[in-house]
């Protein structure tokens, strides 16, 4: 790592008398945490940081939990799936087998960041620090979450879709919403159009317009169907001349809620809600290397320049440095620890480099990035922050330094051969290799399955097809039948998918399964 | 640079999660169920009364996802690299697959790959338990001992003691004290004050017996007076003070008692008197769950029947012959001195090897029609042997048949049945 990040930098000379810390006790207290975010924002405001309006929340560490097993919705409708995840943290906190996080922030306007009462003071301080300024100027900055998400909606739109899903389980039974929801989830990867600007969530909005929806959407629904089934033109001529939808659709959850012929309309209203939460979650999954990162490289940063003003003690930044260290610390591939690259180490460490890129360039430097050596660091670090998701940010800034300090090399599998192929390392014939495939490997179409909606048998037995491209012959998981088994409750007619790799049919998958299929798999 | 605003959030509810978790045993009630009755097989009786720890197969509780799977050519980046140089090569670890992390099922929970394992309380545990079971002929009699009061709110009252003091209350009445006592003075202050304002701003009468500055020295001196009087209006005063009044209401207890009666000839070992010893247990459990308050009776009979501590009901041994007929009288006994039915649901568990003189087995059959069965709730007889039945099981056969709602007989043949035997004994009938 740098230098900068190993140690405090000494108090320079006749400031050691001056020095003023806030407290020096490690309790916390609200007066304290007050002053502390107080001067956190002063030195955030020094470094140009904009973000929403704080709502820090001091809850309790059951309090934690629950936050926690509502994936990080502070409202949400009521589901089995997050009583699973209720379970399992309750228990391994209670064995003490996981510490809790020391916060959970909401991309919501003000921004709301849970603060464990647990936690010592320097902890909160590093929270604050952490989640109030870099967390909340990332969500406020970043054109992901400027595009896709909508703060200051966010709530509302919550208690509205918890409250009508109440709602629906008073008038259906909570079994049957629970079916419909539990296909939904196993969608909710699919509810997004990647290219496509969305419509912001408004709670307001949904509400006046979900009446409308009723009514205009059913009819839309038969008007699509009633072109159907007159029998005697049903030879495959006319069958195959235009396929619906006419280009592949990629929001598989769109495009049920729009069209499917059997669903309901509470149940279509539905659909929208868990596709409207995919999509607020959307940049979430695709920024995790840049937003904690930022978020670390500002903690870091933010409680040095504390520390630079006299603010904090000695004490507390060995406390905070400790915490600091855990949290970036990645352990090598042969660790017993290792679990995969850690996203606040990878973002941290571009940050931090992209810094020095800036103050201390080297020749390297120059060479690799001849916009930005020189430049100012606070504006570089922003337009990093703000213009970019993991994939293009990886491609962009990660440099060689950072590369040789964590020592990357990449590994390549192929199940045609009998042995793993180390295809680059931190070496100059390697570092764009190296480069090229990071990015790669957090570009979310390579993370999850390609798969969109192909063709629907309008005028045959109105079965929905959908297709998946597979990437480097990568095959589905083996959970894929019972994902159809979820699109083909919602869509009420058989469901088919088919892997298709350079115009070839490589696998396929239906529902209900073929009697074929049975024969085979025996 | 907005606002911060720092809340404090530990006082509000912690149970955000309750009904989402409710709805997980919910979901997953099937294998819960097979659980605890796993664990009633396999605790020993004095902790049944406690959590139990429940595995589901994770398989069973996934929410899928479309995700990859194995196989095809991919590649991952990795830190802390020592030797290798690109180019080189590994060899894969023999029985192929997994490339170690890959985009496989990662355990979200952190668990085993193959169990999903949670702790349900002990209340849900004994929920479970006893599910879709009822206690036959419930009824709620009088209420026993008049022990239970319970303080409930009741109004407020002008006497009591500071603690009881209601604030609010208090200084809402002197408040409206001071606006009944000063309103009307108030008002003629102010009426006097607009007669002074328009004396002092008229044109001075000619004749001096009119002079303004007497009328207007009466009219101050009046404001004055008023404004005294409005000051001697105390701000709280005695007759304000309102206390809370709290009344004791005796609290409605149903109460219940539960006779066990077990053989302790020589003929029980000690593997019979566990079976039964887990079966009262259940039982107790299960009253405990249905009456605030229960009582439980032990008689142990061989030739002679004894009331006895659970100690020694459960532990003790005694050899020689047996006489049913003993244990039924000392019950009636006890019931007719300790428990009046009209105040005591009374239930009645009754454990024996099935020996019994086979002179007494009539006898007992007459007791139980004439004197128990017209007392108790429910009167369950368990008969633990593998072997056949004697004597004693078909005169209790017929006494089943003349008092269907109130007898019931079922045999356990080895530990595993017990639980299943609770079960038969006390399943809701379709009404």
């Amino acid at each position: 790592m740098t230098d900068t990040m190993d140690r405090p930098n000494p108090p320079e000379n006749g400031q050691a008398g001056d020095r003023q810390p806030i407290s020096t006790s490690s309790e916390w207290t609200f007066d304290l945490i007050r002053k502390y975010d107080e001067e956190i924002a002063k030195c955030a405001a020094e470094f140009g940081l904009d973000t929403y309006p704080n709502q820090i929340e001091v809850i309790s560490a059951e309090q934690m939990m629950d936050a926690y097993s509502s994936v990080g919705m502070p409202v949400g409708y009521h589901h089995w799936s997050f009583g699973k995840q209720f379970l399992s943290t309750s228990k391994g906190y209670q064995r003490g087998q996981m510490g809790l996080a020391y916060e959970i922030v909401i991309n919501s306007n003000p921004c709301i960041a849970y603060l464990m009462e647990e936690n010592t003071l320097p902890m909160q301080a590093l929270v604050v620090a952490h989640a109030c300024y870099g967390h909340n100027s990332f969500f406020k900055g970043n054109y992901l979450f400027r595009t896709w998400t909508d703060a200051s909606a966010i709530i509302d739109y919550l208690v509205f879709a918890r409250n009508y899903v109440a709602e629906c389980e008073e008038r259906h039974g909570v079994d049957a919403v629970e079916q419909i929801l539990d296909s939904c989830h196993a969608l909710m990867n699919y509810g997004v159009d990647r290219y496509k600007r969305p419509a912001p969530i408004s709670a307001s909005e949904e509400q006046r317009r979900q009446q409308e929806r009723e009514e205009y959407q059913q009819r839309r629904i038969n008007d699509l169907w009633r072109t159907i089934p007159r029998l005697n033109d049903d030879d495959d001529t006319v069958k195959n001349k235009t396929r619906f939808p006419e280009e592949p659709q990629e929001n598989i959850l769109y495009f049920i809620e729009k069209n499917a012929p059997l669903l309901e309309t509470w149940q279509r209203e539905i659909v929208r809600i868990v596709r409207k939460l995919g999509q607020y979650f959307y940049p979430q999954r695709q920024t995790q290397v840049m937003n904690e990162g930022w978020a670390s490289f500002w903690h870091y940063t933010l409680l040095h320049a504390m520390y630079e003003k006299g603010l904090v003690n000695d004490g507390f930044m060995l406390e905070f440095l400790q915490s600091h260290t855990a949290v970036v610390y990645q352990p090598p591939f042969n660790s017993p620890w290792y679990s995969g690259l850690n996203p606040y180490t990878l973002g941290f460490s571009i940050y931090t480099d992209l810094r020095r890129i800036c103050e201390h360039p080297t020749d390297e430097d120059r060479q690799w990035f001849p916009d930005i050596a020189g430049t100012d660091w606070v504006e570089t670090l922003h337009f990093a922050m703000a213009n970019f998701k993991d994939e293009s940010f990886i491609q962009q800034f990660l440099s060689p330094k950072v590369m040789r300090d964590l020592k990357l090399f990449s590994i390549q599998n192929d199940d045609q051969e009998d042995v793993y192929r180390v295809t680059a390392i931190h070496d100059e014939p390697g570092y764009r290799i190296l480069r090229e495939k990071l990015a790669r490997q957090y570009n979310l179409s390579y993370r999850e399955p390609n798969i969109q909606v192909w063709n629907v048998d309008v005028r045959g037995d109105r079965s929905l097809t959908l297709r998946h491209v597979p990437v480097d012959r990568v095959p589905l998981g083996d959970e894929t039948e019972e994902v159809l088994r979820h699109v083909h409750r919602l869509w009420g007619f058989d469901v088919h998918l088919e892997s298709v790799d350079e115009g070839t049919v490589v696998e396929e998958y239906h529902c209900p399964r073929h009697a074929l299929d049975d024969e085979d798999d025996d | 640079m907005g606002m911060t605003h720092v809340v404090d959030r530990r006082l509000n509810g912690k149970n955000k999660s309750a009904v989402n978790r409710e709805r997980f045993l919910r979901r997953y009630r099937h294998h819960i169920k097979k659980a605890v009755a796993d664990a009633v097989q396999r605790r020993s009786i004095t902790d049944i009364e406690r959590g139990e720890s429940v595995s589901i197969p994770s398989q069973d509780i996934e929410e899928p996802i479309f995700h990859h799977g194995q196989g095809g050519k991919r590649e991952m980046v990795h830190p802390g690299n020592q030797e290798f140089v690109a180019g080189d090569t590994i060899p894969k670890p023999p029985g192929g697959g997994g490339g170690g992390q890959g985009h496989g099922k990662a355990s979200p929970d952190g668990e085993g790959m193959d169990e999903f394992a949670f702790q349900i309380t002990q209340e849900e545990f004994l929920d479970f338990l006893f599910d879709d079971l009822e206690l036959p002929n419930l009824a709620r009699k009088k209420l026993k001992d008049t022990e239970s009061f319970k303080y409930v709110r009741s109004g407020f009252t002008t006497v009591g003691v500071p603690a009881k003091l209601d604030v609010v209350r208090s200084l809402r009445g002197a408040h409206a004290r001071r606006l009944g006592l000063g309103g009307a003075r108030k008002k003629k202050i102010r009426d006097l004050e607009e007669q002074l304002e328009a004396l002092k701003t008229a044109p001075e009468d000619l004749d001096p017996a009119f002079s303004h500055e007497d009328q207007i020295q009466v009219l101050e001196d009046e404001i004055a007076r008023l404004r005294a009087n409005i000051r001697r209006i105390p701000f709280i005063d005695e007759i304000d003070l309102r206390y809370r009044q709290h009344q004791k209401q005796p609290q409605p207890a149903t109460s219940a008692v539960m006779f066990c009666l077990m053989d302790v000839s020589g003929s029980m070992t000690q593997m019979h008197k566990d079976i039964a010893k887990r079966f009262f247990i259940l039982l107790y459990l299960f009253l405990k769950k249905n009456y605030k308050k229960i009582e439980v009776v032990f008689i142990r009979h061989h030739t002679s029947a004894k009331e006895v501590d659970e100690e020694e009901f459960f532990y003790s041994r005694e050899t020689g012959g047996t006489i049913v007929s003993s244990a039924l009288k000392l019950m009636k006994k006890i019931v007719e001195s300790r428990y009046p039915p009209s105040e005591w649901n009374i239930y009645a568990a009754q454990a024996s090897d099935g020996d019994n003189w086979n002179d007494d087995s009539p006898v007992c059959s007459k007791i139980l029609a004439e004197s128990i069965l017209p007392l108790v709730q429910y009167y369950a007889y368990t008969e633990i042997t593998p072997q056949d039945h004697q004597m004693l099981w078909y005169e209790y056969e017929k006494i089943m048949e003349r008092f269907p709602n109130s007898f019931a007989m079922q045999q356990i043949a080895d530990p595993g049945e017990i639980y299943p035997v609770f079960r038969q004994l006390f399943e809701r009938k379709a009404a």
